[in-house]
């Protein structure tokens, strides 16, 4: 007992006697966890460790959607933290919430440190940036989805494992065949609106919604009951009927699925590659997304999921300076390569994806590079820029409920996303009265 | 007999009241009343504007088919809870009450996953259950059941259902032993030796006997399955898919924490609140009356 006491006196005297030094500290709150949290906290330690003004400090807040909620909830109390990783589907609600954040360009021109949106691939900056041309988040961790295949189930179902499907009447052939060999999950995907709507309609250059899928103003209407939307999903879910889809979740529970071995094909974020590396006992490859050959303009280019990083309004001016260094830091492109090798996130400045190309990472990584090849393919159009909707984690789910309820045959395709558009809609009205 | 205690003293009783009151009011009557503030506002989600709109919240509510869905799938869950924990406490009960050797041990287990949290519970059925490498799963699976909760709705429900009675009965059990030793063994006994058998006996003497206990314990397990179970769908199926398990508590969760919508998710707690009153004062009211204490 004694030594207890003994022992928490000297450590309470250890918290006061530390350095006096006046030392800028910066709140980022994130939210990525495992490996990746432990890459970053090395990014932040190399640049607190760079110089002596200021002491980045990284908390992991859990999942994307629970760390926009406790930043939301800090900053209703006074507390918001200074940096804050937001999911792509909640840039518009940070757009929307003027007197909270501060636009990134503005950190930048006020701290005088060089800041260049141009130098981002367009597919990222075109994501963060409002419809007058200036970028407000820093992009940050950014991935695209890719279609995956087992090469060794593909050699017993006699396909030729070199040859992935290209397009959706392909996948349909090698599915069919698949089945017959005895595979017993053949496709499955995560994240099915990122994949199958969202970047759908980037990939075969239709609008996810008016408005250029909401980058034009608050006022735009989902728009995914098209013709082509509802073949596509009905397409999906006659898969299913034939034992062909096997549905995992609506996060990344795919993934598991295709390391695993259970299902042949997959397809899921190009941030899946590290762990499919890691647990797969059999030789795959990481393709291009399957398209309707019969649709003008597809292939078009993938969109981006991911993360950027947002300035929180309120702060004090000398932390503001500080915020401004650490984003310049992280904009130098030996960051960004270390960053993009080791997470396998996207290199998202041309320059970083130059360099790390010159350093033959990608002759020893085979498909390191085909999500940036991907997100490149073609110059993004209004379609394929991205998108902006006001609540779309709510907007997101929404969808994710109905394709639930198509795959698992309750409703047919044009009936579920026709409900989809009405209720995402009604979403879009009530965000837009919140935030006038 | 004069069982009450007296205090010489006016503030006495006062004081040992205060901490009580105080922590009643810090946390569940002011975050009542503020809910019902709330529920009269459109927000956007960090408070930058704030509108009244009068009751626009519940009319937008109550046109919303999902919400109403939501009330279905309540009520379903809460039947099924209610009614499977009791029988299944009440049929152990009665066993581990006739046990003569190694009845402590009978008891503890059976007492074991009340100290589970709910959360946990949850996931250790999901586990079982899980679509890819459960072992119930793969049991199921060589049966040739297509089981897969992730995207059939009734499976999904079954799911949440047996880990929220399984949590459950260890309470329920507690509550319905105590109940069967506090009947007095003479009666059984004069029931035996005029020739009544077990299932007699139980239907005639025990069973009435146990009614305020039964009574008591319906009541609790209604509120646990509308709200204690959340614990159970945040960690399993988290109101999926397709909102087959959304329940009403979850929906409030849903909307006001993930989907960042405080106004709308107020006026469901508003509602919520308002079930409660009613079902409470209909239970003591009607139900208690032809109960026999």
């Amino acid at each position: 007992m004694r030594i207890n006491i003994l022992a928490a006196v000297l450590a309470s005297a250890g918290l006061f006697s530390g350095p006096a030094q006046a030392q800028t500290e910066i709140q980022w709150w994130h939210s990525m966890g495992g490996a990746l949290g432990e890459k970053l906290n090395e990014v932040a330690g190399n640049f607190n460790a760079s110089q002596k003004e200021y002491k980045i400090n990284a908390v992991f807040k859990g999942s994307y959607p629970e760390s926009m909620t406790a930043a939301i909830a800090a900053f209703r109390a006074g507390g918001a933290p200074h940096i804050l990783q937001v999911f792509e589907v909640g840039t518009a609600t940070m757009m929307g919430a003027k007197g909270a954040i501060v636009p990134i360009t503005k950190v930048m021109a006020d701290a005088k440190e060089p800041f260049d949106p141009k130098a981002y691939l367009p597919a990222v900056a075109g994501y963060y940036t409002d419809s007058k041309g200036n970028m407000l988040s820093f992009p940050f961790n950014s991935s695209t989805i890719l279609f995956y295949i087992n090469k060794d189930a593909f050699k017993k179902a006699g396909l030729d494992p070199e040859k992935a499907p290209k397009t959706w009447k392909e996948f349909a052939i090698a599915a069919g065949k698949l089945k017959a060999s005895g595979q017993s999950c053949v496709y499955t995907t995560s994240w099915p609106s990122w994949m199958h709507i969202e970047n759908f309609s980037a990939w075969h250059d239709v609008p996810i919604g008016t408005k250029q899928n909401g980058m034009g103003g608050m006022d735009a209407e989902f728009t995914i009951n098209s013709p082509l939307h509802v073949r596509h999903i009905s397409m999906l879910a006659d898969f299913a009927k034939n034992g062909w889809f096997t549905y995992a979740g609506r996060t990344n529970q795919g993934d598991a699925k295709f390391s695993s071995g259970e299902c042949a094909m997959f397809t899921g974020s190009s941030g899946a590659q590290a762990g499919i590396k890691k647990a797969a006992k059999f030789e795959w490859s990481v393709n291009f997304m399957p398209y309707h050959d019969d649709v003008k303009g597809a292939p078009q280019n993938s969109i981006i999921g991911g993360a950027s990083l947002w300035v929180m309004g309120g702060k004090k001016p000398a932390e503001y300076k500080g915020v401004a260094k650490f984003m310049a830091y992280l904009s130098k492109p030996e960051v960004q390569m270390e960053w993009h090798t080791a997470t396998g996130y996207v290199p998202i400045t041309m320059v970083s994806y130059d360099m790390t190309r010159k350093s033959g990472f990608y002759d020893k990584n085979p498909g390191a590079d085909m999500a940036v090849k991907q997100l490149n393919n073609k110059a993004p159009t209004a379609n394929s820029k991205g998108l902006r909707f006001g609540n779309f984690v709510q907007g997101r789910e929404v969808i994710e409920e109905e394709l639930e309820a198509i795959f698992a045959g309750k409703k047919d395709a044009k009936a579920g996303l026709d409900e989809a558009v009405k209720r995402g809609n009604e979403i879009l009205r009530k965000f837009q009265a919140a935030n006038k | 007999m004069e069982k009450r205690v007296v205090f010489r003293s006016a503030w006495i009783p006062y004081a040992l009241l205060a901490p009580q009151i105080l922590v009643t009011v810090v946390f569940f009557f002011l975050p009542a009343f503020q809910a019902v503030w709330f529920s009269f506002q459109l927000q956007d989600a960090f408070g930058l504007n704030t509108e009244f709109v009068g009751l626009q919240n519940f009319a937008e509510l109550f046109r919303d088919s999902r919400y109403l869905e939501s009330f279905k799938v309540t009520a379903l869950f809460s039947v099924l809870v209610a009614f499977f924990g009791l029988v299944i406490s009440l049929v152990l009960a009665t066993m581990a009450d006739r046990v003569l050797r190694g009845a402590l041990a009978y008891k503890t287990l059976l007492i074991w996953p009340y100290a589970v949290a709910p959360a946990i519970a949850g996931v250790l059925w999901a586990f079982l259950f899980a679509p890819s490498i459960g072992i119930i799963t793969y049991v199921l699976k060589g049966m040739g059941i297509d089981w897969n909760w992730i995207i059939h709705g009734d499976q999904a429900m079954l799911l949440v259902v047996i880990a929220s009675v399984w949590k459950q009965i260890s309470y329920n059990f507690l509550f319905f032993l105590a109940g069967l030793q506090s009947i007095p063994k003479s009666l059984i006994e004069a029931a035996a030796i005029d020739g009544a058998g077990p299932v007699r006996r139980f239907w005639t003497i025990v069973f009435p006997l146990l009614s305020p206990t039964t009574f008591f314990l319906l009541v609790v397990n209604i509120v646990y399955a509308f709200f204690d179970t959340f614990g159970v769908i945040d960690a399993t199926t988290q109101g999926g898919p397709a909102q087959a398990t959304q329940i009403l508590v979850y929906k409030v969760y849903h909307d006001g924490v993930k989907s960042a919508d405080l106004g709308g998710s107020s006026a469901q707690s508003v509602v919520l609140m308002l079930i409660v009153i009613v079902l409470t004062v209909v239970q003591f009211r009607f139900v208690e009356r032809k109960v026999n204490y």
